[in-house]
């Protein structure tokens, strides 16, 4: 279920401080958590690139696990249902750049989240540039369900990825703030956006010196709504919440996979950007809940005023 | 420079020294090890000490040395026992380093060989480990556990003599010819083990550039902890096509139970190397880099250059000959006035 990072305490990156001559003190790199702080050294400011290899490589997972082969099967497999079933219909696609790292945020909804392929699979098509979805880490612990994830484009959802996502390589990221208080929400609460975590996705888009650019999607809530959940049930397999969806009651055991065709719309809204430097240690906490409340309620409006014009859920 | 080496009677001692010996700014080259040197070595001097290098305030003393290569740590479970894994690597990283800090003590450098078997393989861990990243979870292997402490008492003593350059080197999987890995047996079974549903991303090292790694931080000034692993990552599902072979799955669940009866067949998978099987490890090489240091191969370039010296061994069977150390006879070419020196 997709979440947002900031779960974990956020793990700064360690400033290396260099040392002049190696006949003075030492300065070390401070810091309580590293396993094994040793005098750093003069470091070159940038790295060389390095000679490489011939590329021999027969695969085509990139660094994160991604496989563009495995995503152009997704994309065959799932445009139907994109098209046909979800009918996606997407406004402000401009916002989103096409160049740079960018994070991506939106609200988060159905009890097995149909969004985040939306999203990706929208995006992917429209813009033509990969979309990476931060998701919780757990999936990375269930076999095959795990890979195929990590295949089509999930990434574990820990700050440090993030980082290194939008900062060092540039990517759109996808993530949802929510987490699984957004999927986990019962049917009378729809639309009703959670709160955004601890805001941590301000932080790292900070961090990384990229804008948020906040989605609002339309639709998820009734493809897969929670009628019911079972806290105790949910407590014994360890799993964030047990629902009894909809979908269930209506299709039996089907209903665990199949959603009902709710029109999909999205809105992309204006791009928000932080006009702080970059790479700092930490960043003031007042300001990054008063982003984070900001681009929520963002979000929160852009909902009620694309409800407000909507006539059916089923055609839009 | 006058260079102590550690774990002379290993594979990477011997290599480290070989290529020590061939530099002209290196004067002297002393290993200490419990078991002679396997390969030939022409003008290093062998001491033999005890496992935990009790002996060697005495040998750093005498010689002067001002340079300690420390390539003994052990980073493979499965070829000896936990005691004697303890004994190695945590006592005797302690009998080195005290010996390296005592007082009137000529050393000025240190440089560590580690492992990234410090870092863990969990489902929590980032894709790519700094160097001042943590474990995402408790060591609950023995060697992980030793590995921990002696790079502890590495960064104690680091912080007790600031006037000693302490390097740390911690490398990722090693691939090579010659090399005996619990990853290298595995590639080099008829088929090869997986986790069924897991395809993690690994990354590997070649030798040479384990060698390199070596010598370029005990040739350099550069203190710090550096990860080394080639550039990039691959999936084991990908290594074991480029190796050419088959994989059996290992279930998921009760994976280590699974993998005992394997155990009694001689087909090691230890712990910690189930865990890669599992989650794989990625680990962040910029820094290395940026101290100034070049690799020659890439993950993927390692893994092919290991294919192919595979190929070449099935043709023509191991070609490395066979080397013997004989004390006398080593110590006659070195030491004897009747052999002509130039």
């Amino acid at each position: 279920m997709p979440d947002a990072p900031e779960d974990q305490a956020p793990q700064r990156p360690i400033p290396l401080r260099t040392n002049g001559d190696a006949g003075a003190a030492t300065p070390l790199v401070a810091t309580g958590t590293s396993l094994v702080p040793v005098p750093a050294a003069d470091l070159e400011p940038d790295p060389a690139p390095d000679a490489h290899d011939p590329d021999v490589r027969m695969g085509d997972v990139d660094p994160w696990g991604r496989s563009e082969r495995m995503r152009e099967i997704a994309r065959t497999v799932y445009d139907p249902l994109y098209r046909h079933w979800f009918r996606a219909e997407w406004e402000g696609l401009e916002h989103i750049p096409s160049e740079g790292g960018a994070l991506l945020v939106a609200n988060h909804a159905a009890a097995i989240p149909s969004d985040a392929p939306v999203i990706m699979h929208g995006i992917e098509q429209e813009l033509e540039r990969p979309v990476y979805g931060l998701a919780e880490n757990m999936l990375r612990a269930l076999p095959v369900i795990g890979t195929m994830w990590s295949r089509v484009g999930g990434v574990a959802a820990n700050p440090e990825n993030a980082y290194r996502l939008l900062h060092d390589d540039q990517r759109l990221v996808l993530v949802f703030p929510e987490g699984t208080k957004g999927t986990g929400k019962l049917y009378r609460d729809r639309y009703k956006l959670h709160r955004f975590g601890r805001g941590g996705f301000v932080e790292i888009a900070m961090k990384s010196g990229v804008p948020v650019v906040p989605i609002a999607v339309v639709g998820a809530e009734e493809s897969m709504p929670i009628v019911w959940k079972s806290g105790r049930l949910a407590k014994l397999l360890n799993i964030p919440y047990f629902p009894v969806t909809a979908n269930m009651l209506m299709f039996g055991p089907l209903g665990l996979v199949a959603y009902f065709p709710a029109k999909f719309k999205l809105r992309v809204l204006p791009p928000v950007h932080f006009d702080v430097p970059p790479d700092q240690e930490r960043y003031s906490r007042s300001r990054v809940m008063d982003e984070a409340d900001h681009i929520r309620e963002m979000i929160q409006q852009a909902l009620y005023d694309m409800l407000r014009t909507r006539r059916s859920v089923w055609f839009g | 420079m006058r260079v102590l080496v550690t774990g002379l009677g290993t594979f990477w001692g011997s290599r480290i020294a070989q290529e020590l010996e061939a530099r002209d700014d290196v004067e002297v080259v002393v290993g200490v090890d419990t078991h002679e040197p396997r390969m030939p070595l022409e003008r290093t001097e062998f001491v033999r000490a005890d496992s935990s290098y009790s002996i060697l305030q005495r040998i750093v003393h005498a010689t002067q040395v001002d340079t300690i290569l420390h390539t003994h740590l052990i980073v493979d479970s499965t070829t000896i026992s936990g005691r004697a894994m303890h004994e190695i690597n945590v006592i005797g990283t302690m009998n080195l380093l005290a010996a390296a800090g005592s007082a009137g003590s000529p050393v000025r450098k240190i440089v560590v060989k580690s492992s990234t078997l410090v870092y863990g393989a969990n489902f929590e861990d980032p894709y790519f480990f700094r160097e001042d990243g943590t474990r995402t979870r408790g060591a609950r292997t023995s060697i992980e556990r030793s590995l921990l402490a002696s790079e502890g008492f590495v960064r104690d003593f680091a912080e007790d003599n600031p006037h000693v350059l302490v390097t740390l080197l911690r490398f990722s999987n090693v691939l090579g010819d010659h090399m005996d890995t619990p990853f290298v047996r595995a590639l080099r079974m008829p088929v090869i083990p997986e986790i069924l549903g897991f395809d993690p991303r690994l990354q590997f090292v070649h030798e040479d550039d384990v060698v390199d790694a070596l010598t370029y931080g005990a040739t350099h000034d550069v203190p710090g902890v550096y990860n080394v692993a080639g550039d990039g990552v691959v999936t084991w599902s990908e290594v074991c096509r480029m190796v050419g072979k088959r994989r059996v799955p290992l279930p998921p669940v009760l994976t280590n139970f699974a993998a005992e009866p394997l155990r009694l067949m001689r087909v090691d998978l230890p712990h910690e190397m189930l865990a890669l099987l599992r989650y794989g490890r990625g680990v962040d090489n910029s820094r290395f880099k940026r101290a100034g240091f070049r690799y020659g191969h890439t993950t993927a370039g390692a893994v092919d250059a290991f294919c192919r010296s595979m190929r070449l061994e099935r043709a023509v069977g191991d070609s490395l000959p066979e080397y013997r150390y004989q004390q006398d006879v080593e110590s006659f070419f070195r030491h004897s006035p009747a052999v002509v020196r130039d």
